[in-house]
């Protein structure tokens, strides 16, 4: 059977996230008791979460985690990354042995910076440069496969169900300001640790619930940037559209909101002169980057989640607020399980995003 | 001599039980088909006059008429067909070039005919486009990507001109001279009413339609023929006309007899003088000089129009397509082998270029492969038949979609292919003014209206089936279709996967 990007498998999925807008940071463990509650949501192909400000004691370094089929794979791997990159420190990622979770590759992580006299020669801005590698690694060293590459954030995922991957990953001994989970019921069974969720690059991650119609418009237009979709999923490309707007095109969060679910033009032709004109201007730029079809996301990025639905809301979502506590999930039950007394509950409308941001900007 | 005779194609087959001998058949066809013998009190025919245009077939009032196909055969032979005997005898006759009109009729394969679209099943909703907004709008022009900002951050509106349109449907090119006034006027107001865009062709524009100008886009061709400022800003676009899908690598040739009263005046040319437009632009002998025609012809309208540039499908068209993406065109128009023309020379349009369907696919693979897709607006064009041809259009990379043929046959046009006699029965293809009084702009545009309209409505349907509701998600989603009947490397150059895959 063709793993995971040598075909393209629709999935239904669910997902879930937390945020403490004071930065003060809270182990996984939450995490992993909120998504099991939507265990009917998954079906065992597929789990994982994205932890931010988990490495503050290396948080000027990109954490590289990887998956290898084998040790020549990781020799391989190792000889680049060597060649590239000043590695201040590798270990195996600590796992727990658990009947659940099977078949496991080699696990790794590297805290890196870029070798400087690489980053000159290669005339790139740094981010750029770790970008480019990833997708060398991914691309052109079979058997190895970076899954996070950000700073003082990390993913990690496995074939399974994600509370059983939160539990092999030892997810509690982990303290961040935010997370995010994703349970996957993908239609197909791949096997592939690669191809389960978040998908991230850099300190962006995308959670996702969905199966995108707009898909192979999408994936064509990004890979003209340099992108290559090497997972034929909905999630790969939804975060090479976060990195592209926001990285490379400078959009903000609610920019790129007002980009990937736009307004309807009909809405749009109802709305104030100046607004008509960012929208159509948006509209006009990025109608590439539109996203159509069902999709509730959570993406996270350095100090902050987005929650966004598509503008029709073909996925259930919701929000909830604790003090400095912002939580989303796909189904208010999964938030509930955690923090029973909130502030308040709402479900935001399609297209419309909430972002949430650390109240000091960056950690 | 007797060598020169050719059985006629068709036959007249008339019921003498129906017949009253009302004559109307013989009013309508300005082939002079029909007779009346007063002597014998009777209708007759002559067969080899007729064009199958089926006028008088349409206009009978007691169903006395129909038009069949003659049994008459030489001896069967899979090499030499009777089709290829005759016109080699015409030939032979008259020592001239065969001359055909309308597109390609040879039994080439369409490869739109050997797509399937695809349809959402319970992992993903479709969306009733009756319940649900359901956006056909594009916006036609370069994109540059670069974002600019006001001092207070705002996104700032720095888009170079585009063309709106409320589907992704354009009238082709087709000029006045060509086509009658009425068959313009209909397209005019057509392309008013439905919010999109009609074509000059190269034949100028005249002065009534100068009203319609939002909704026109104006061509300039080998010729230059009715090119002049107030031409050109009078449209919402300007299109330099290279080639032309019937009949690549060749000019036009537009007869004296056609250039007759507002012909003439708007054409800018003698009456009675032949309008040939040359086979090249002789101010175009390569690609550098194209980029100075676009930059001519956008700094003579205050860079306020886009410049859209369409070639016919050849070989190498993706490169050529590269070239002028390059070259300050906001739109690349992609004319495939089976367009329509009023008249071309038959070998040429039926042997030379390719279809559509590879060279869009070609065109906008080797645009995305480097990195400028988003600098220009692909139109496709050369036999969109159906809604399902656009979808499939759009779903292989094009923006929008031009129609010629389709749109005449809204006004009346039965594809007797016999545009070049200028005879056309039904007033489309003729300056006649007996015929071209025949075709009322006041129905034929509303015919337009209702074409593009049925049309709208079966594409918002089919992009629901998909779970798509807006358009620019279906454009290059080639995952949406499928491929039947094709070999490997048919599929290869499509970008699709075959059924079943």
């Amino acid at each position: 059977m063709l793993k995971e990007g040598e075909t393209r498998i629709p999935s239904g999925c669910a997902i879930s996230g937390v945020i403490d807008k004071s930065g003060k940071r809270m182990n996984g463990e939450a995490m992993i008791r909120s998504i099991a509650v939507m265990h009917e949501r998954s079906n065992g192909l597929g789990g994982g979460f994205a932890a931010y400000g988990i490495y503050p004691e290396y948080k000027d370094y990109y954490a590289l985690h990887l998956f290898y089929d084998s040790p020549s794979s990781k020799k391989e791997c190792e000889d680049f990354l060597e060649r590239h990159f000043d590695i201040i420190n590798l270990s195996k990622i600590p796992t727990r042995k658990i009947p659940e979770i099977t078949d496991e590759p080699l696990i790794w992580r590297y805290f890196v910076t870029p070798l400087p006299t690489k980053l000159a020669a290669s005339g790139l801005d740094e981010r750029e440069f770790v970008a480019k590698c990833v997708f060398r690694v991914n691309t052109r060293i079979s058997g190895a496969y970076v899954f996070s590459s950000g700073k003082n954030m990390g993913v990690f995922k496995a074939v399974g169900y994600p509370e059983d991957v939160g539990r092999f990953y030892k997810l509690e001994e982990y303290e961040g300001y935010a997370f995010t989970v994703h349970g996957r019921y993908p239609t197909n069974t791949p096997g592939w640790w690669g191809g389960a969720h978040p998908f991230a690059l850099l300190d962006y991650s995308v959670v996702h619930n969905g199966e995108i119609s707009s898909y192979d418009a999408n994936r064509r237009a990004i890979e003209q940037y340099g992108y290559s979709c090497t997972l034929q999923t909905d999630t790969e490309v939804i975060a090479y559209i976060v990195d592209y707007l926001n990285r490379k095109k400078g959009l903000s969060m609610e920019e790129i909101a007002h980009v990937v679910a736009a307004p309807f033009w009909e809405t749009i032709g109802h709305m104030d002169k100046k607004k008509q004109e960012y929208h159509e201007t948006l509209r006009t730029i990025f109608a590439p980057q539109l996203i159509t079809g069902p999709f509730s996301i959570i993406v996270g990025f350095e100090g902050g989640l987005m929650a966004l639905n598509d503008r029709l809301k073909l996925r259930s979502m919701v929000i909830a607020e604790k003090g400095d506590k912002v939580y989303i999930a796909s189904e208010e039950a999964a938030i509930r399980i955690i923090e029973p007394d909130l502030d308040c509950v709402y479900a935001p409308a399609g297209g419309c995003p909430v972002v949430v941001r650390l109240n000091g900007g960056e950690q | 001599m007797a060598v020169n005779y050719i059985y006629p194609d068709y036959e007249v087959a008339r019921n003498y039980d129906k017949c009253i001998n009302c004559r109307v058949c013989e009013k309508q066809c300005a082939n002079g088909v029909h007779e009346y013998l007063a002597d014998a009190d009777k209708m007759v025919a002559d067969d080899a006059k007729c064009v199958n245009c089926h006028r008088c077939v349409a206009l009978c009032l007691t169903r006395a008429l129909k038009i069949i196909k003659s049994d008459n055969t030489y001896r069967e032979n899979a090499n030499w067909s009777g089709k290829t005997i005759n016109e080699l005898y015409r030939q032979a006759s008259t020592g001239g070039v065969l001359l055909s009109s309308m597109g390609n009729p040879e039994p080439y394969p369409v490869y739109f005919d050997k797509i399937l679209i695809n349809a959402s099943q319970v992992t993903n909703p479709s969306i009733d486009p009756l319940r649900e907004p359901m956006e056909t709008r594009v916006i036609l022009g370069a994109k540059p990507q670069v974002i600019e900002r006001d001092k207070s951050g705002h996104i700032i509106n720095n888009l170079p001109p585009q063309l709106k349109l409320s589907m992704p449907i354009m009238f082709s090119a087709m000029s006045y001279g060509s086509i009658s006034y009425n068959a313009h006027e209909s397209l005019a107001r057509a392309a008013e009413e439905l919010d999109v865009l009609y074509n000059t062709g190269e034949g100028g524009l005249h002065e009534d339609f100068y009203r319609y100008g939002k909704n026109t886009i104006v061509q300039v061709a080998s010729g230059r023929f009715g090119v002049h400022p107030g031409y050109l800003k009078a449209g919402a676009a300007i299109e330099i006309k290279m080639g032309q899908g019937a009949k690549p690598g060749i000019g036009g040739h537009l007869p004296g007899s056609k250039i007759v009263g507002d012909i003439s005046r708007t054409r800018m040319i003698p009456e009675g003088s032949d309008a040939i437009s040359p086979a090249p632009h002789h101010d175009i002998y390569s690609i550098e000089d194209l980029r100075q025609l676009v930059y001519s012809l956008k700094t003579a309208t205050d860079f306020k129009k886009p410049v859209s540039v369409k070639i016919a499908a050849v070989h190498n068209v993706a490169a050529i397509a590269s070239g002028i993406a390059r070259s300050g065109a906001d739109i690349v128009v992609l004319d495939g082998f089976r367009g329509g023309t009023g008249a071309a020379p038959t070998r040429m349009r039926d042997h030379v270029g390719i279809p559509i369907e590879l060279a869009l696919a070609s065109v906008d693979k080797r645009l995305r492969d480097e990195g400028i897709r988003d600098r220009v607006s692909v139109v496709a064009a050369g036999s969109i038949r159906s809604s399902a041809d656009i979808v499939k259009a759009i779903a292989l990379g094009a923006d929008a979609v031009y129609i010629g043929t389709g749109a005449l046959l809204a006004l009346g046009c039965h594809l007797c292919r016999n545009c070049h006699t200028g005879k056309c029965n039904w007033g489309i293809a003729t300056q006649v003014p007996e015929l071209t009084k025949r075709l009322n702009p006041d129905i034929g545009y509303k015919r337009l209206v209702n074409l593009l309209n049925a049309w709208k409505h079966e594409i918002k349907e089919m992009m629901g089936g998909m779970g798509i509701n807006s358009i620019e998600t279906l454009k290059g989603n080639r995952l949406m279709l499928r491929g039947v009947g094709l070999n490997a490397k048919e599929l290869e150059v499509l970008g699709i996967k075959h059924a079943g895959e």
